[in-house]
Protein backbone atom coordinates (compact mmCIF):
# COMPACT_ATOMS: atom_id res chain seq x y z
CA UNK A 1 0.00 0.00 0.00
CA UNK A 2 1.31 3.44 -0.85
CA UNK A 3 1.22 5.54 2.30
CA UNK A 4 1.43 9.27 2.58
CA UNK A 5 4.02 9.94 5.26
CA UNK A 6 5.37 13.19 6.66
CA UNK A 7 8.73 13.00 8.36
CA UNK A 8 8.27 14.73 11.67
CA UNK A 9 10.61 17.63 12.24
CA UNK A 10 8.60 19.72 14.62
CA UNK A 11 7.07 18.67 17.94
CA UNK A 12 5.52 15.26 17.95
CA UNK A 13 3.64 16.08 14.79
CA UNK A 14 5.01 17.11 11.44
CA UNK A 15 4.77 20.67 10.31
CA UNK A 16 3.16 19.56 7.11
CA UNK A 17 4.23 22.41 4.85
CA UNK A 18 7.79 22.32 6.09
CA UNK A 19 8.33 18.61 6.39
CA UNK A 20 7.43 17.54 2.90
CA UNK A 21 6.18 13.98 2.50
CA UNK A 22 8.53 11.06 2.15
CA UNK A 23 6.37 9.62 -0.61
CA UNK A 24 4.46 12.18 -2.63
CA UNK A 25 2.90 15.10 -0.83
CA UNK A 26 -0.12 16.33 -2.71
CA UNK A 27 -2.57 15.10 -0.10
CA UNK A 28 -4.84 17.99 0.76
CA UNK A 29 -5.38 18.58 4.47
CA UNK A 30 -6.98 22.02 4.19
CA UNK A 31 -10.40 20.69 5.24
CA UNK A 32 -9.09 18.90 8.33
CA UNK A 33 -9.83 20.42 11.70
CA UNK A 34 -6.64 21.45 13.49
CA UNK A 35 -4.99 19.01 15.89
CA UNK A 36 -4.94 19.78 19.63
CA UNK A 37 -2.93 18.31 22.48
CA UNK A 38 -4.93 17.59 25.62
CA UNK A 39 -3.67 17.95 29.21
CA UNK A 40 -5.74 16.89 32.20
CA UNK A 41 -5.54 17.60 35.91
CA UNK A 42 -6.86 14.47 37.57
CA UNK A 43 -7.45 16.11 40.95
CA UNK A 44 -6.77 19.36 42.76
CA UNK A 45 -3.15 19.62 43.80
CA UNK A 46 -1.74 17.70 40.83
CA UNK A 47 -0.20 18.95 37.58
CA UNK A 48 -1.97 18.79 34.25
CA UNK A 49 -0.64 15.77 32.38
CA UNK A 50 -0.57 15.09 28.65
CA UNK A 51 -3.18 12.45 27.81
CA UNK A 52 -3.44 12.51 24.03
CA UNK A 53 -4.75 14.58 21.16
CA UNK A 54 -7.81 15.22 19.04
CA UNK A 55 -9.10 17.31 16.16
CA UNK A 56 -11.43 20.26 16.72
CA UNK A 57 -12.40 23.43 14.87
CA UNK A 58 -11.57 25.70 17.81
CA UNK A 59 -10.44 25.68 21.44
CA UNK A 60 -13.94 25.52 22.84
CA UNK A 61 -14.79 22.45 20.79
CA UNK A 62 -11.43 20.91 21.66
CA UNK A 63 -12.24 21.19 25.37
CA UNK A 64 -15.71 19.71 24.92
CA UNK A 65 -14.38 16.85 22.82
CA UNK A 66 -11.61 16.25 25.35
CA UNK A 67 -14.25 15.97 28.06
CA UNK A 68 -16.14 13.39 25.99
CA UNK A 69 -13.17 11.20 25.12
CA UNK A 70 -10.71 11.63 27.97
CA UNK A 71 -12.89 12.10 31.08
CA UNK A 72 -15.74 9.61 30.66
CA UNK A 73 -14.80 7.96 33.96
CA UNK A 74 -14.08 10.96 36.20
CA UNK A 75 -10.44 11.12 35.08
CA UNK A 76 -10.24 14.87 35.40
CA UNK A 77 -11.37 18.13 36.97
CA UNK A 78 -9.58 20.51 34.63
CA UNK A 79 -8.61 20.43 30.95
CA UNK A 80 -5.97 22.34 28.99
CA UNK A 81 -5.80 22.21 25.22
CA UNK A 82 -3.15 23.66 22.96
CA UNK A 83 -2.93 23.48 19.21
CA UNK A 84 -0.28 20.90 18.38
CA UNK A 85 1.56 23.21 16.01
CA UNK A 86 2.48 25.46 18.93
CA UNK A 87 4.39 22.72 20.76
CA UNK A 88 8.14 23.15 20.43
CA UNK A 89 10.24 20.13 21.24
CA UNK A 90 13.90 19.34 21.78
CA UNK A 91 15.56 17.16 19.19
CA UNK A 92 16.07 13.53 20.31
CA UNK A 93 19.00 13.21 17.87
CA UNK A 94 20.99 15.70 19.97
CA UNK A 95 19.90 14.28 23.33
CA UNK A 96 23.44 13.11 24.20
CA UNK A 97 25.01 16.57 24.05
CA UNK A 98 21.86 18.30 25.29
CA UNK A 99 21.82 16.49 28.62
CA UNK A 100 25.57 15.95 28.89
CA UNK A 101 26.14 18.76 31.43
CA UNK A 102 24.26 16.76 34.09
CA UNK A 103 26.28 13.59 33.53
CA UNK A 104 29.28 14.35 35.78
CA UNK A 105 27.53 16.15 38.63
CA UNK A 106 26.62 13.35 41.00
CA UNK A 107 27.31 15.75 43.86
CA UNK A 108 23.88 17.22 43.18
CA UNK A 109 22.37 14.11 44.78
CA UNK A 110 22.17 13.65 48.56
CA UNK A 111 23.57 10.09 48.32
CA UNK A 112 26.91 11.52 47.12
CA UNK A 113 27.84 12.49 50.70
CA UNK A 114 29.21 9.78 52.96
CA UNK A 115 28.27 10.64 56.52
CA UNK A 116 28.35 8.59 59.77
CA UNK A 117 25.42 6.23 60.42
CA UNK A 118 24.92 7.74 63.90
CA UNK A 119 23.93 11.04 62.33
CA UNK A 120 20.14 11.54 62.59
CA UNK A 121 17.53 13.98 61.43
CA UNK A 122 19.37 14.75 58.19
CA UNK B 1 25.37 9.74 12.65
CA UNK B 2 25.39 7.45 9.63
CA UNK B 3 22.33 5.46 8.63
CA UNK B 4 24.06 2.40 10.04
CA UNK B 5 24.46 3.89 13.47
CA UNK B 6 20.86 5.16 13.46
CA UNK B 7 19.78 1.58 12.80
CA UNK B 8 22.10 0.29 15.51
CA UNK B 9 20.78 2.78 18.02
CA UNK B 10 17.21 1.76 17.16
CA UNK B 11 18.00 -1.96 17.48
CA UNK B 12 19.60 -1.41 20.88
CA UNK B 13 16.49 0.34 22.13
CA UNK B 14 14.26 -2.47 20.87
CA UNK B 15 16.51 -5.09 22.51
CA UNK B 16 16.53 -3.25 25.82
CA UNK B 17 12.80 -2.63 25.99
CA UNK B 18 13.23 1.12 25.57
CA UNK B 19 10.22 2.80 23.96
CA UNK B 20 10.44 4.42 20.53
CA UNK B 21 8.90 7.90 20.52
CA UNK B 22 7.52 9.87 17.55
CA UNK B 23 10.55 12.03 16.86
CA UNK B 24 13.10 9.22 17.27
CA UNK B 25 14.71 7.79 14.18
CA UNK B 26 13.02 4.58 13.06
CA UNK B 27 13.33 2.36 9.97
CA UNK B 28 10.80 3.16 7.23
CA UNK B 29 9.40 -0.37 7.37
CA UNK B 30 8.78 -0.10 11.09
CA UNK B 31 6.91 3.18 10.51
CA UNK B 32 4.85 1.73 7.67
CA UNK B 33 4.02 -1.48 9.47
CA UNK B 34 2.92 0.46 12.53
CA UNK B 35 0.76 2.81 10.48
CA UNK B 36 -0.91 -0.18 8.88
CA UNK B 37 -1.43 -2.01 12.16
CA UNK B 38 -2.60 0.97 14.23
CA UNK B 39 -4.91 2.38 11.55
CA UNK B 40 -6.48 -1.03 10.90
CA UNK B 41 -7.04 -1.31 14.60
CA UNK B 42 -8.62 2.17 14.67
CA UNK B 43 -10.88 1.31 11.72
CA UNK B 44 -11.99 -1.84 13.56
CA UNK B 45 -13.05 0.17 16.60
CA UNK B 46 -15.06 2.58 14.45
CA UNK B 47 -16.70 0.01 12.17
CA UNK B 48 -17.23 -2.11 15.30
CA UNK B 49 -19.72 0.47 16.53
CA UNK B 50 -22.14 -0.45 13.74
CA UNK B 51 -23.27 -4.01 14.60
CA UNK B 52 -24.04 -2.98 18.19
CA UNK B 53 -25.42 0.42 17.28
CA UNK B 54 -28.06 -1.61 15.48
CA UNK B 55 -29.55 -2.68 18.84
CA UNK B 56 -29.37 0.48 20.96
CA UNK B 57 -32.93 1.53 20.26
CA UNK B 58 -34.20 -2.01 20.82
CA UNK B 59 -32.42 -2.85 24.08
CA UNK B 60 -34.82 -4.73 26.39
CA UNK B 61 -34.52 -2.31 29.35
CA UNK B 62 -33.33 1.18 30.16
CA UNK B 63 -30.36 -0.28 32.05
CA UNK B 64 -29.28 -2.41 29.09
CA UNK B 65 -29.72 0.56 26.79
CA UNK B 66 -27.57 2.88 28.92
CA UNK B 67 -24.88 0.21 29.15
CA UNK B 68 -24.84 -0.52 25.42
CA UNK B 69 -24.76 3.17 24.62
CA UNK B 70 -21.77 3.64 26.96
CA UNK B 71 -19.97 0.70 25.39
CA UNK B 72 -20.47 1.92 21.84
CA UNK B 73 -19.33 5.39 22.88
CA UNK B 74 -16.18 3.83 24.36
CA UNK B 75 -15.43 2.15 21.02
CA UNK B 76 -15.61 5.55 19.32
CA UNK B 77 -13.08 6.79 21.87
CA UNK B 78 -10.82 3.80 21.19
CA UNK B 79 -10.86 4.66 17.51
CA UNK B 80 -9.83 8.21 18.36
CA UNK B 81 -6.93 7.18 20.65
CA UNK B 82 -5.61 4.90 17.93
CA UNK B 83 -6.01 7.34 15.04
CA UNK B 84 -4.13 9.89 17.14
CA UNK B 85 -1.32 7.41 17.78
CA UNK B 86 -1.07 6.70 14.05
CA UNK B 87 -0.98 10.43 13.30
CA UNK B 88 2.22 10.79 15.34
CA UNK B 89 3.84 8.63 12.65
CA UNK B 90 3.12 11.27 10.02
CA UNK B 91 -0.07 10.11 8.32
CA UNK B 92 -3.10 12.42 8.42
CA UNK B 93 -6.54 11.50 9.71
CA UNK B 94 -8.19 12.20 6.37
CA UNK B 95 -5.71 9.98 4.59
CA UNK B 96 -6.60 7.11 6.91
CA UNK B 97 -10.32 7.64 6.39
CA UNK B 98 -9.68 7.69 2.69
CA UNK B 99 -7.89 4.34 2.86
CA UNK B 100 -10.83 2.88 4.77
CA UNK B 101 -13.48 4.28 2.45
CA UNK B 102 -11.72 3.18 -0.73
CA UNK B 103 -11.20 -0.32 0.64
CA UNK B 104 -7.40 0.04 0.65
CA UNK B 105 -7.28 -0.46 4.42
CA UNK B 106 -8.89 -3.39 6.20
CA UNK B 107 -10.69 -3.69 9.50
CA UNK B 108 -11.44 -6.75 11.60
CA UNK B 109 -13.61 -9.19 9.63
CA UNK B 110 -15.72 -10.00 12.66
CA UNK B 111 -17.73 -6.82 12.08
CA UNK B 112 -18.91 -8.08 8.71
CA UNK B 113 -21.29 -10.49 10.42
CA UNK B 114 -24.89 -9.42 11.15
CA UNK B 115 -26.44 -8.94 14.61
CA UNK B 116 -29.71 -10.83 14.31
CA UNK B 117 -31.02 -10.98 17.89
CA UNK B 118 -30.52 -9.28 21.24
CA UNK B 119 -28.43 -12.28 22.33
CA UNK B 120 -25.84 -11.18 19.79
CA UNK B 121 -25.10 -8.18 22.05
CA UNK B 122 -24.20 -10.70 24.75
CA UNK B 123 -22.10 -12.84 22.43
CA UNK B 124 -20.22 -9.85 21.02
CA UNK B 125 -19.34 -8.42 24.42
CA UNK B 126 -18.31 -11.79 25.79
CA UNK B 127 -16.51 -13.25 22.78
CA UNK B 128 -15.53 -10.41 20.46
CA UNK B 129 -14.45 -7.99 23.17
CA UNK B 130 -12.96 -10.95 25.04
CA UNK B 131 -10.82 -11.86 22.03
CA UNK B 132 -9.92 -8.21 21.52
CA UNK B 133 -8.73 -7.97 25.14
CA UNK B 134 -6.56 -11.08 24.68
CA UNK B 135 -4.99 -9.37 21.67
CA UNK B 136 -4.66 -5.96 23.26
CA UNK B 137 -3.29 -6.59 26.73
CA UNK B 138 0.19 -7.60 25.44
CA UNK B 139 0.17 -4.49 23.21
CA UNK B 140 0.22 -2.28 26.31
CA UNK B 141 3.96 -3.11 26.29
CA UNK B 142 4.49 -2.63 22.58
CA UNK B 143 7.64 -0.78 21.47
CA UNK B 144 6.02 2.34 20.03
CA UNK B 145 5.25 4.75 22.90
CA UNK B 146 2.06 6.44 21.66
CA UNK B 147 0.59 3.06 20.62
CA UNK B 148 1.37 1.49 23.99
CA UNK B 149 -0.15 4.43 25.86
CA UNK B 150 -3.30 4.27 23.72
CA UNK B 151 -3.59 0.55 24.44
CA UNK B 152 -3.32 1.08 28.21
CA UNK B 153 -6.27 3.44 28.02
CA UNK B 154 -8.23 1.06 25.76
CA UNK B 155 -7.61 -1.97 27.97
CA UNK B 156 -8.75 -0.13 31.08
CA UNK B 157 -12.10 0.59 29.41
CA UNK B 158 -12.43 -2.76 27.68
CA UNK B 159 -13.03 -4.98 30.69
CA UNK B 160 -16.53 -3.72 31.39
CA UNK B 161 -17.40 -4.49 27.77
CA UNK B 162 -16.74 -8.16 28.23
CA UNK B 163 -18.42 -8.33 31.60
CA UNK B 164 -21.63 -6.67 30.40
CA UNK B 165 -21.74 -9.12 27.48
CA UNK B 166 -21.30 -12.12 29.71
CA UNK B 167 -24.00 -10.76 32.00
CA UNK B 168 -26.43 -10.59 29.06
CA UNK B 169 -25.61 -14.20 28.13
CA UNK B 170 -25.97 -15.30 31.74
CA UNK B 171 -29.39 -13.69 32.06
CA UNK B 172 -30.59 -15.35 28.85
CA UNK B 173 -29.08 -18.72 29.74
CA UNK B 174 -30.96 -18.65 33.05
CA UNK B 175 -34.19 -17.51 31.41
CA UNK B 176 -37.04 -19.22 29.57
CA UNK B 177 -36.46 -21.97 27.02
CA UNK B 178 -36.74 -19.45 24.22
CA UNK B 179 -34.19 -17.14 25.85
CA UNK B 180 -31.81 -20.01 26.42
CA UNK B 181 -32.15 -20.98 22.77
CA UNK B 182 -31.36 -17.41 21.72
CA UNK B 183 -28.18 -17.46 23.79
CA UNK B 184 -27.02 -20.80 22.38
CA UNK B 185 -27.83 -19.70 18.83
CA UNK B 186 -25.76 -16.54 19.26
CA UNK B 187 -22.84 -18.55 20.63
CA UNK B 188 -23.14 -20.95 17.67
CA UNK B 189 -22.91 -18.12 15.15
CA UNK B 190 -20.17 -16.07 16.85
CA UNK B 191 -17.83 -18.79 18.09
CA UNK B 192 -15.92 -19.56 14.90
CA UNK B 193 -15.64 -15.98 13.65
CA UNK B 194 -14.39 -15.01 17.14
CA UNK B 195 -11.53 -17.48 17.18
CA UNK B 196 -10.66 -16.41 13.64
CA UNK B 197 -10.14 -12.89 15.02
CA UNK B 198 -6.61 -13.88 16.06
CA UNK B 199 -5.68 -14.15 12.40
CA UNK B 200 -4.31 -16.94 10.21
CA UNK B 201 -2.39 -19.83 11.78
CA UNK B 202 1.29 -19.23 12.53
CA UNK B 203 2.58 -21.23 9.57
CA UNK B 204 0.60 -18.91 7.29
CA UNK B 205 1.49 -15.61 8.94
CA UNK B 206 4.68 -14.45 7.23
CA UNK B 207 5.07 -11.10 9.04
CA UNK B 208 4.86 -12.47 12.56
CA UNK B 209 8.62 -12.93 13.06
CA UNK B 210 9.50 -9.36 12.09
CA UNK B 211 6.65 -7.93 14.17
CA UNK B 212 7.73 -9.95 17.20
CA UNK B 213 11.31 -8.73 16.69
CA UNK B 214 10.03 -5.14 16.71
CA UNK B 215 7.82 -5.83 19.73
CA UNK B 216 4.70 -4.62 17.94
CA UNK B 217 3.36 -8.12 18.41
CA UNK B 218 4.20 -10.09 21.55
CA UNK B 219 2.52 -13.47 21.06
CA UNK B 220 1.75 -15.43 17.91
CA UNK B 221 -1.80 -15.78 16.55
CA UNK B 222 -2.05 -19.43 17.59
CA UNK B 223 -0.75 -18.76 21.11
CA UNK B 224 -3.39 -16.10 21.70
CA UNK B 225 -6.13 -18.21 20.11
CA UNK B 226 -5.30 -21.14 22.38
CA UNK B 227 -5.32 -18.93 25.44
CA UNK B 228 -8.72 -17.52 24.47
CA UNK B 229 -10.23 -20.96 23.86
CA UNK B 230 -8.93 -22.32 27.15
CA UNK B 231 -10.55 -19.60 29.25
CA UNK B 232 -13.75 -19.25 27.22
CA UNK B 233 -14.67 -22.94 27.33
CA UNK B 234 -14.80 -22.76 31.11
CA UNK B 235 -16.88 -19.58 31.00
CA UNK B 236 -19.43 -21.28 28.71
CA UNK B 237 -19.71 -24.23 31.07
CA UNK B 238 -20.47 -21.91 33.95
CA UNK B 239 -23.71 -20.77 32.32
CA UNK B 240 -24.61 -24.08 30.74
CA UNK B 241 -23.92 -23.19 27.10
CA UNK B 242 -22.22 -25.50 24.62
CA UNK B 243 -19.29 -24.48 22.39
CA UNK B 244 -20.27 -25.52 18.84
CA UNK B 245 -17.19 -27.66 18.21
CA UNK B 246 -17.56 -31.47 18.43
CA UNK B 247 -13.78 -31.89 18.40
CA UNK B 248 -13.24 -29.74 21.45
CA UNK B 249 -11.47 -31.86 24.06
CA UNK B 250 -9.17 -31.28 27.02
CA UNK B 251 -5.66 -32.50 26.24
CA UNK B 252 -4.04 -33.51 29.51
CA UNK B 253 -0.58 -33.75 27.98
CA UNK B 254 -0.61 -30.29 26.41
CA UNK B 255 -2.52 -28.72 29.27
CA UNK B 256 -4.79 -27.08 26.66
CA UNK B 257 -8.03 -27.74 24.83
CA UNK B 258 -7.72 -29.33 21.39
CA UNK B 259 -10.13 -27.80 18.93
CA UNK B 260 -11.59 -28.57 15.51
CA UNK B 261 -10.38 -27.38 12.13
CA UNK B 262 -11.04 -23.72 11.40
CA UNK B 263 -12.59 -22.95 8.03
CA UNK B 264 -9.96 -20.53 6.72
CA UNK B 265 -11.71 -20.34 3.36
CA UNK B 266 -14.55 -18.55 5.09
CA UNK B 267 -12.06 -16.20 6.77
CA UNK B 268 -10.31 -15.23 3.53
CA UNK B 269 -13.62 -14.90 1.77
CA UNK B 270 -14.83 -12.32 4.31
CA UNK B 271 -11.46 -10.53 4.21
CA UNK B 272 -11.83 -10.26 0.44
CA UNK B 273 -15.14 -8.50 0.87
CA UNK B 274 -17.66 -11.32 0.51
CA UNK B 275 -18.91 -11.49 4.10
CA UNK B 276 -22.60 -10.98 4.80
CA UNK B 277 -22.23 -7.29 5.72
CA UNK B 278 -18.99 -5.97 4.13
CA UNK B 279 -20.81 -3.75 1.69
CA UNK B 280 -23.33 -2.44 4.17
CA UNK B 281 -20.68 -1.55 6.77
CA UNK B 282 -18.49 0.36 4.35
CA UNK B 283 -21.43 2.17 2.81
CA UNK B 284 -22.66 3.25 6.24
CA UNK B 285 -19.23 4.66 7.08
CA UNK B 286 -18.93 6.47 3.76
CA UNK B 287 -22.40 7.90 4.06
CA UNK B 288 -21.69 9.23 7.56
CA UNK B 289 -18.46 10.82 6.32
CA UNK B 290 -19.94 12.38 3.21
CA UNK B 291 -23.14 13.60 4.81
CA UNK B 292 -21.18 15.09 7.69
CA UNK B 293 -18.95 17.15 5.39
CA UNK B 294 -21.09 20.27 5.67
CA UNK B 295 -20.91 20.12 9.47
CA UNK B 296 -17.11 19.96 9.40
CA UNK B 297 -16.92 22.81 6.90
CA UNK B 298 -19.40 24.93 8.83
CA UNK B 299 -17.53 24.49 12.12
CA UNK B 300 -14.29 25.53 10.49
CA UNK B 301 -15.88 28.55 8.79
CA UNK B 302 -17.53 29.58 12.07
CA UNK B 303 -14.26 29.41 14.01
CA UNK B 304 -12.48 31.46 11.33
CA UNK B 305 -15.20 34.06 11.41
CA UNK B 306 -15.09 34.31 15.18
CA UNK B 307 -11.33 34.65 15.15
CA UNK B 308 -11.51 37.43 12.56
CA UNK B 309 -14.15 39.25 14.54
CA UNK B 310 -12.03 39.08 17.69
CA UNK B 311 -9.03 40.48 15.85
CA UNK B 312 -11.14 43.28 14.38
CA UNK B 313 -12.28 44.26 17.83
CA UNK B 314 -8.69 44.37 19.07
CA UNK B 315 -7.70 46.58 16.13
CA UNK B 316 -10.57 48.95 16.81
CA UNK B 317 -9.63 49.25 20.44
CA UNK B 318 -6.04 49.98 19.52
CA UNK B 319 -7.00 52.65 17.02
FE1 LIG C 1 -12.59 -1.21 21.80
FE1 LIG D 1 -14.85 -3.07 23.43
Amino acid sequence: MNQFINKNLYGDYGDKEQAGGAEGSNHNTAAEWPLWEVFIRSKAGLDHKHVGSLHAADAEMAIENARDVYTRRLEGISIWVVESKYIHASDPATADSMYEPANDKVYRHPTFYNLPDELTHM
Amino acid sequence: MTVHSFQQHFDEKIDNDVAIEPRDWMPDDYRKTLIRQISQHAHSEIVGMLPEGNWITRAPSLRRKAVLLAKVQDEGGHGLYLYSAAETLGITRDEMYDQLHTGKAKYSSIFNYPTLTWADMGAIGWLVDGAAIMNQVPLCRTSYGPYARAMVRVCKEESFHQRQGYEIMMALANGTDVQKKLAQDALNRWWWPSIMMFGPPDDNSPNTAQSMRWRIKRFTNDELRQKFIDVTVEQAKLIGLTIPDPDLKWNEERGHYDYGTIDWNEFWDVVKGNGPCNKERLETRKKAWEEGAWVRDAALAYSKKRKARKENKKDNLAA
